[in-house]
């Protein structure tokens, strides 16, 4: 469905991404892991066209991506969840959620993506006219998810999404994003530090090295990898 | 009493005009971060667009003066596009300090364009009678149908761009560009497209609040944007800048309490500072102004 072919992406002199060329097949969670600083979110920020790619080519669905503007992308089934959700913060949950389904036209779907979102996050329905600034750290994750969700992606990109969460709600999140991939088909790429988790729930995975893919394969193999365990699974 | 309240339908006329400015100062902050100072020159325009139009109509109509306004604010939604596209896009991205230097340019440029005098020259011209004009006397208060067309023309638009700000997808966008561009791109707007309707849309307001200005004040010349165009900014920053309705109370606050000094024996001659003593005053009490708020941020 997605396929980045030697993707280079670079801030100034920097080069943040250099050469990754990964596949995400339709229906598929896969994960890019990697650390701090690896070019994990640039490379979903090129694919979002947030940022400029330097080279390479990413295609979707057989249709070139570099060089779209954002909203072409989105229009183009590409939902992408931020890192640091960016959520409207002055806008109520309400507000967000529409906001997400800026470019349906049809008020009958999205009355049923609306419905669809609260029967994965039921917490964001309690908390409808509630000031999204004022939602708890999960709690923003969900709506930022849910935000994304309104558009009607074919495909979504989630950058960290455990990031900052206690433990407990990032199984909570994790489920839901299992459960959004099994019932409604949508195919996932998932950025995540917590490879072990990401690990878990994704079928392929990707480990960035300074902006490098220094390795892939199928994550139940990855799991057990001892380069791996040494390196982000804490031995 | 008397003298107050006429004091307070002159104050809210000018006011109203202020507003008019303040607003495209507001609306632009709000989506770009930044002050555009050409605006006080899209507003010359405006009425420099007003003067060119009116003396080709017949005067003393209600539709030779609306004409004259619909040009005057379309002329100037063109202008403040044709501005946005070749002079701040390119420079979208870098250093505040450089986008705000150049807008000081590209109003220097404006001015001396029109003073020109293949264009306009630097002699003001008596601004014609577009609009039919008749004085009023309410109670002893002295209204002349121009002040009573800014009031109303002024309302209009303002309730006309609250309706557009909160009630149509274009809103919506400008709003989300607004609050985060990046998450505005994030689902579906085409922040370039926002940015420039926001430009129309603040100027063809400027280039209303020209032909007003000058219907009342009736010289136009090339830097007749100079003092009006500060003062609508201090007016915006008095509101809280990026508050829609906050450009509008701030505009009508400057407004009257300038008219209020100008009428009084001892102070009319501070007039003018009066209105910068409010600017340094609210940057030293409460520089959110009025109805500007901090944004809340969670990481």
């Amino acid at each position: 469905m997605l396929t980045v072919t030697n993707l280079t992406v670079g801030y100034g002199a920097i080069t943040a991404v250099d050469g990754v060329s990964l596949a995400v097949p339709a229906g598929a969670i896969v994960t890019l892991i990697g650390g701090n600083g690896a070019g994990k979110t640039t490379t979903l920020r090129a694919l979002s066209g947030l940022l400029r790619a330097r080279g390479g080519s990413a295609t979707f669905d057989g249709a070139e991506l570099t060089g779209l503007a954002p909203h072409e992308i989105v229009a183009r089934g590409l939902g992408h969840v931020p890192e640091g959700r960016m959520i409207f913060a002055n806008l109520t949950v309400d507000e967000n959620l529409r906001m997400g389904a800026y470019l349906v036209r049809d008020a009958a779907q999205v009355a049923a993506t609306r419905e669809r979102v609260f029967g994965l996050f039921p917490r964001l329905r309690e908390r409808l006219r509630q000031s999204a600034g004022t939602l708890s750290g999960g709690e923003q994750q969900m709506l930022a998810i849910g935000r994304a969700l309104m558009g009607g992606p074919k495909f979504l990109m989630l950058d960290e999404p455990s990031l900052g969460l206690a433990p407990q709600l990032v199984g909570a999140i994790f489920e839901q994003i299992v459960a959004i991939n099994r019932s409604q088909g949508l195919t996932i790429l998932l950025v995540e530090q917590n490879a072990r988790l990401a690990l878990e729930v994704s079928s392929y995975a990707y480990v960035l090295e300074s902006g490098r893919i220094v390795m892939a394969g199928p994550s139940t193999e990855l799991r057990n990898d001892p380069r791996l365990k040494s390196a982000y699974l804490g031995g | 009493m008397q003298e107050f309240l006429q004091q307070l339908v002159n104050g809210l006329s000018l006011g109203a005009i202020y507003a008019l400015i303040a607003l495209g100062y507001t609306m632009v902050y709000g989506v770009l971060r930044f002050i555009n100072f050409a605006h006080s020159e899209v507003f010359m325009v405006g009425a420099m667009t007003g003067w060119a139009v009116g003396r080709q109509l017949p005067q003393g109509t209600w539709w030779g003066g609306l004409v004259v306004l619909g040009a005057a604010m379309l002329v100037c939604a063109l202008l403040g596009m044709t501005i946005e596209r070749l002079v701040y896009r390119p420079l979208r991205g870098t250093a505040t300090l450089n986008v705000l230097i150049t807008a000081i340019g590209v109003s220097l440029l404006l001015q001396s364009v029109f003073q020109h005098p293949r264009v306009f020259g630097a002699t003001p011209q008596l601004f014609p009678p577009v609009f039919p004009e008749r004085n009023f006397a309410l109670g002893g208060v002295a209204l002349s149908s121009n002040q009573l067309v800014v009031i109303v023309v002024a309302a209009l638009l303002m309730v006309g761009l609250e309706l557009v700000v909160h009630r149509t997808r274009l809103g919506m966008a400008m709003r989300a560009v607004a609050l985060n561009p990046q998450a505005a791109q994030l689902v579906g707007v085409n922040i370039n497209a926002v940015i420039a309707l926001t430009f129309a849309l603040g100027s063809a307001l400027a280039g209303a609040g020209g032909v007003l200005y000058a219907l009342n004040y009736p010289t136009v010349e090339p830097l007749m944007g100079v003092m009006p165009g500060l003062k609508a900014f201090v007016a915006a920053v008095l509101g809280g800048i990026g508050s829609i309705p906050g450009a509008a109370l701030g505009g009508l606050i400057l407004g009257t309490v300038e008219t209020f000094v100008g009428g009084s024996a001892w102070l009319s001659t501070y007039k003018d500072a009066i209105a910068f003593a409010v600017l340094i005053l609210i940057l030293l009490c409460r520089p959110t102004g009025l109805l500007g708020r901090v944004a809340p941020e969670k990481v």
